[in-house]
């Protein structure tokens, strides 16, 4: 017994040593403290290389001190940080090379053309990725010769991206970059974030929108109150994927009763709909349908649901009391 | 002598292919001096491309030099002891409120707005140093305040008969040098100071208009009653214009500049800068969750 709880501890410290040889990003026990209040209140953050890590919060919660902690712009009060191997306060030029930056908000350099901009930001880097390239990559190349303050909102978006990458960095920080997109720009937006992991980058993306974490995040965590409150893949984030289905159907008026253990567990609607909370889906549909061929029924609006992921979110970050969190939008 | 031409062939030939979109060295690294003027060039092409910029650095101190010497240009006035036209008298004068346009209205502003909108947050995302930026825009002000008074003597020499000697050109030249890195200085503290653009300017007009009035840019200050003189004399305005005054009637170096005023100018931008240390932040004043 002893012996086997000492291999799996030896084996869970290996497990966490690997981790942090291909950790980009390390947190551990970081505390944020203003005067009056404590933004961050001990979090702990694990980025692996070549992840997309959507971090999810609502204002106020503390997101934007900890991005800006792990971009170098502010210090911690105390827990440990590392961020490709250094510590983003004290990183040296060398450091930034390697990290692109997309800020939450930020307006083009005045006076310039999105060409200009770029090759203003290609000459801070040593080894920059071309600026014809970078403007391909973001979709602005028939803008190029455009003043950047004269673009629309989605394009200064997409230069600020651009931006980011001119020097071609393993690390991108993007800030909400979709926030205020018509769907049609979220989608292009999206699929250039897409095509950065499969440029083998890592990206630490913080965002409002559920629908984008889950598109393209491998793993997301979720800070409320200055705290993580849960961890995971989009599917496995606070135990979605172990909580109860949802099966609904609308029984045609006066069709035959349920068996007894089902007609038990069924919740009738309002609008006469049943909703039945399953663990066990397959069992359930399988009575569900036998009962209704017996009885020659359709059941055509039937449907099994999980809880989607922005339930989950407005689940784990309801103990943020709703006041607070509109002082801070 | 050929071996000479055919290296400086290749050098200039080399020079050519650094053309943008040309697969090259980036500025970086060639080393942080190409990487400065690269920052210079975009600074200058930006600020020269702002219309309010171009109108202040430039249209508003010639129509102003224009009406003023227009208007009282026949009247006479002492400057150190000489007795001069007043016309001649509003060439350095207007000089001194141009550099002052430039270096610190138009730098508080350009600093203030830039911070406030996160340009000044994303370049520090990147690598270039904050020594680079700080130089650039210490440089590319230095040209722009060289070119406003290249322009200003031009017009003072064939309108207004204000000519030159060697030294009192180099005087002039010392007396932009210091003046402008000063209320840069001064410039950078104050935009530490304040928190929002829009407050930016009429601090900065609050701060000088009154100084232009005593320190002798609009009004001769031998006009002045000795306590309005004395005040002005503690502030960097009447230090940059009288420096500028006495070039304008002196002929050799010596006579003709003023180490007292330059002193009380550095003076004025070594203080500054303190404080621009101490309070300049690259990040927008209203970020703090």
């Amino acid at each position: 017994m002893l012996t086997n709880s000492l291999e799996v501890a030896v084996a869970e410290q290996r497990t966490a040593t690997n981790n942090t040889e291909d950790a980009v990003i390390t947190v551990r026990a970081l505390h944020k403290r203003y005067d009056d209040k404590e933004a961050v209140r001990g979090i702990d953050l694990e980025v692996a290389r070549g992840e997309i890590f959507a971090f999810l919060g609502p204002n106020g919660a503390g997101k934007t001190t900890t991005v800006e902690i792990l971009e170098g712009f502010r210090s911690a009060s105390s827990g440990t940080v590392e961020v490709l191997g250094a510590d983003p306060a004290h990183a040296p030029a060398a450091w930034r090379e390697r990290i692109g930056v997309v800020l939450q908000e930020s307006q083009p350099e005045p006076g310039l053309t999105v060409r200009e901009c770029l090759e203003l930001y290609s000459s801070y880097y040593h080894a920059p990725r071309g600026v014809d390239e970078t403007l391909e990559l973001v979709g602005l190349a028939k803008q190029a010769g455009q003043r950047a303050t004269a673009l629309s909102g989605g394009q200064r978006r997409r230069l600020d991206v651009a931006l980011a990458l001119a020097g071609d960095p393993e690390l991108i920080f993007l800030d909400e970059p979709t926030t205020g997109f018509d769907p049609s720009a979220r989608r292009a937006a999206w699929n250039v974030i897409a095509g950065l992991r499969e440029r083998g980058k890592t990206v630490f993306l913080t965002t409002h929108y559920m629908e984008e974490a889950e598109r393209l995040a491998d793993r997301i965590a979720i800070i409320s109150a200055g705290q993580i409150v849960a961890t995971g893949t989009p599917k496995t984030l606070g135990d979605r994927h172990l909580s109860r289905a949802r099966i609904t159907f609308t029984p045609p008026p006066g069709c035959a009763e349920l068996s007894p253990a089902m007609a038990e567990r069924a919740e009738e609607q309002p609008n006469g709909a049943v909703v039945i909370h399953s663990a066990t889906v397959a069992a359930d549909l399988h009575e569900l349908t036998s009962w209704a061929i017996e009885h020659g029924l359709d059941l055509n609006d039937l449907d099994v649901t999980r809880p989607t992921l922005e339930d989950i979110y407005l689940t784990l970050t309801r103990s943020q009391t709703p006041t607070e969190t509109r002082s801070q939008t | 002598m050929t071996v000479l031409l055919t290296r400086l062939f290749g050098a200039w030939r080399r020079a050519r292919r650094t053309r943008p979109g040309a697969p090259t060295k980036s500025a970086a690294a060639r080393g942080p001096l190409a990487v400065l003027l690269m920052q210079v060039r975009f600074d200058l092409l930006a600020s020269f491309r702002n219309p309010r910029a171009r109108f202040f650095t430039f249209v508003f101190p010639i129509v102003l030099l224009v009406i003023l010497a227009g208007v009282f240009g026949n009247g006479i006035t002492h400057v150190d002891g000489v007795a001069v036209h007043l016309s001649k008298f509003y060439v350095p004068g207007i000089l001194a409120m141009s550099i002052i346009t430039v270096a610190y209205a138009g730098l508080v502003v350009t600093v203030a707005s830039a911070r406030e909108t996160g340009v000044l947050k994303r370049r520090r995302a990147t690598p270039v140093s904050p020594a680079i930026l700080l130089g650039a825009q210490a440089l590319s002000t230095l040209v722009t305040t060289a070119g406003v008074t290249v322009v200003l003597l031009v017009i003072g020499r064939l309108a207004y008969g204000v000519a030159l000697a060697p030294g009192a050109l180099i005087a002039i030249a010392c007396t932009v040098i210091v003046g402008t890195l000063s209320f840069a200085c001064i410039g950078y503290a104050l935009a530490g100071l304040i928190g929002s653009v829009d407050s930016a300017q009429p601090i900065v007009q609050a701060t000088v208009m009154p100084l232009y009035f005593i320190s002798g840019i609009w009004i001769p200050n031998v006009n002045l009653s000795p306590a309005l003189r004395s005040v002005a004399s503690v502030f960097p305005v009447e230090h940059l214009a009288s420096a500028m005054h006495l070039a304008s009637v002196r002929s050799g170096l010596g006579a003709a500049l003023s180490p007292h005023d330059l002193l009380l100018l550095a003076i004025w931008g070594v203080g500054a800068a303190a404080i621009a240390v101490r309070r300049f932040s690259w990040l927008p004043s209203t970020a703090t969750a």
